[in-house]
């Protein structure tokens, strides 16, 4: 279980998020929805903390910490380890092959030796569909076997929960239907995510749970079944808003 | 003539062997390290409580004023105060650590700029990405960042590199018996300097030009990876 409790990000003249509560649980997909400059992004990345709000606690598992304190490098580098992320324009690292880039953590973080790390690595690129491609560097693949291998590059850290932030939001239709079918397929299989999307259908098929974040706030936090069925006006705004 | 560009040339050459090419190298590897070092400082953010916090700024405030220092200055005025006036303090340099010593810390200063940059021109999101798999800030900096980085600064580098093969002719100003201090002791015997400093200027060339096909091969390697498919 994730757990973010008042937390509270202020940039210079934006409340990015003011006074935020939530939960995430386990084994579930969580969708973080709600209208571009909401606060979507902040609030996933202020699990890893990539972004470090001035004020509210964040709990993952028995790990617990208060953004207002002094955080030492440790502290943040522990909590970080709870979590892999998946980035919209995927961030492989250009100077790492395919194959390097997905067993970087596993090796130097996790500490498993190559042979483990490379065969577990070999393992995931086959589930994605990319064997082929191990000895590659990434600006030789398209956008779409990138993101592939981000995935592939977060699920070998074996973490308990992924965060993916507007994982389609860089691809083209096409594409964007075979990630969202592989992250459908991690959903089923009962990984723990949280997804930033503006993918509605996905929101649909995948979601177990919804969040829906408007001005920093959260307006909704519920099942995808409650969402979708008994929704509030904002929300049925917001819904008719997104179809054509 | 040729008899004189056939005996002195093998002299000017050992000269550059013995120290040309030892300064230079040597120098430009010491430079390197006060150069990353220096960019890393400066580019540091204060973390800590504040007293550990003004202690860093300390310590910034000195590498930027060293950095300041020696690219405000003419690099052989450093080298005389280095070996002529450090002796009235009190520190007794021989003439060959006075030139490594000035000769690192002039390209530190410069090269400190170039990797900063470089640093710098590697995204943010590379950082996120990696701090995201849970690395270390040396982790990230080791094996994502400087790696990225030092492809963008090898023209540059290789820039001051070869500036430093040439500047080195100054150390004939401090007594030390290079090409070029060698050129002008032969040419002050035979009376021939335009022949002389002619041939050390060609040696100097040949030096420079080896470098920039090095510079060529090095950039080929480092940037394997940005080449697109079939190319």
């Amino acid at each position: 279980m994730i757990t973010l409790s008042h937390v509270d990000k202020q940039y210079r003249d934006h409340h990015a998020l003011n006074d935020v509560s939530v939960q995430f649980p386990e084994h579930e997909t969580t969708v973080i929805l709600g209208p571009s400059g909401a606060g979507k992004s902040t609030l996933l990345r202020a699990i890893n903390l990539l972004e470090r709000p001035q004020a509210g606690e964040l709990t993952i598992g028995d790990l617990h910490l208060n953004f207002a304190d002094n955080l030492t490098s440790k502290q943040i580098l522990k909590m970080r380890r709870q979590t892999a992320m998946v980035f919209q324009s995927w961030n492989l690292f250009p100077n790492l092959t395919i194959l390097e880039n997905i067993t970087e953590g596993p090796i130097y973080v996790l500490k498993q030796s190559k042979e483990a790390a490379e065969t577990r690595a070999h393992e995931l690129l086959k589930q994605v569909g990319l064997d082929d491609v191990a000895n590659r560097y990434p600006n030789q693949l398209s956008g779409g076997q990138q993101q592939r291998i981000s995935i592939c590059r977060a699920l070998a850290l074996d973490t308990d929960f992924i965060l993916f932030d507007e994982p389609t939001s860089a691809l083209d239709p096409e594409l964007e239907a075979q990630i969202l079918r592989i992250l459908q397929d991690l959903a089923e299989r009962g990984h723990s995510m949280i997804v930033v999307t503006h993918n509605m259908e996905f929101a649909r098929k995948a979601a177990d749970r919804i969040v829906f974040v408007e001005d920093g706030q959260i307006e909704f936090a519920g099942t995808s079944k409650e969402f979708f069925e008994e929704p509030t006006q904002r929300i049925k705004d917001f819904l008719a808003a997104m179809k054509l | 003539m040729w008899d004189i560009i056939k005996s002195s040339t093998p002299e000017i050459l050992w000269a550059g062997i013995k120290y040309t090419i030892p300064i230079a190298v040597i120098s430009f590897i010491i430079g390197l390290v006060i150069a990353i070092i220096t960019a890393l400082i400066k580019t540091s953010q204060p973390r800590g409580n504040a007293v550990t916090k003004s202690l860093w700024r300390i310590v910034k405030a000195f590498f930027a004023f060293y950095v300041w220092l020696f690219r405000s200055t003419p690099l052989i005025v450093q080298l005389f105060i280095v070996f002529y006036g450090l002796p009235s303090i009190g520190l007794q340099l021989n003439a060959w650590t006075a030139g490594i010593w000035t000769f690192s810390l002039n390209t530190g200063a410069y090269a400190s700029e170039t990797i900063r940059a470089s640093i710098s021109s590697i995204p943010t999101s590379q950082w996120e990405a990696a701090y995201s798999i849970g690395m270390t800030y040396r982790q990230v900096l080791f094996k994502i960042i400087l790696p990225q980085a030092f492809r963008v600064a090898i023209p540059p580098l290789s820039n001051s590199f070869i500036s430093l093969v040439k500047d080195t002719s100054l150390a004939s100003t401090i007594t030390i018996a290079d090409m070029f201090l060698v050129s002008q002791q032969i040419a002050s015997h035979n009376y021939q300097p335009m022949l002389m400093y002619s041939i050390v200027a060609v040696v100097y060339a040949i030096f420079c030009s080896i470098l920039t096909i090095l510079q060529y091969f090095m950039e080929k390697r480092l940037s394997r990876y940005i080449q697109a498919e079939g190319e």
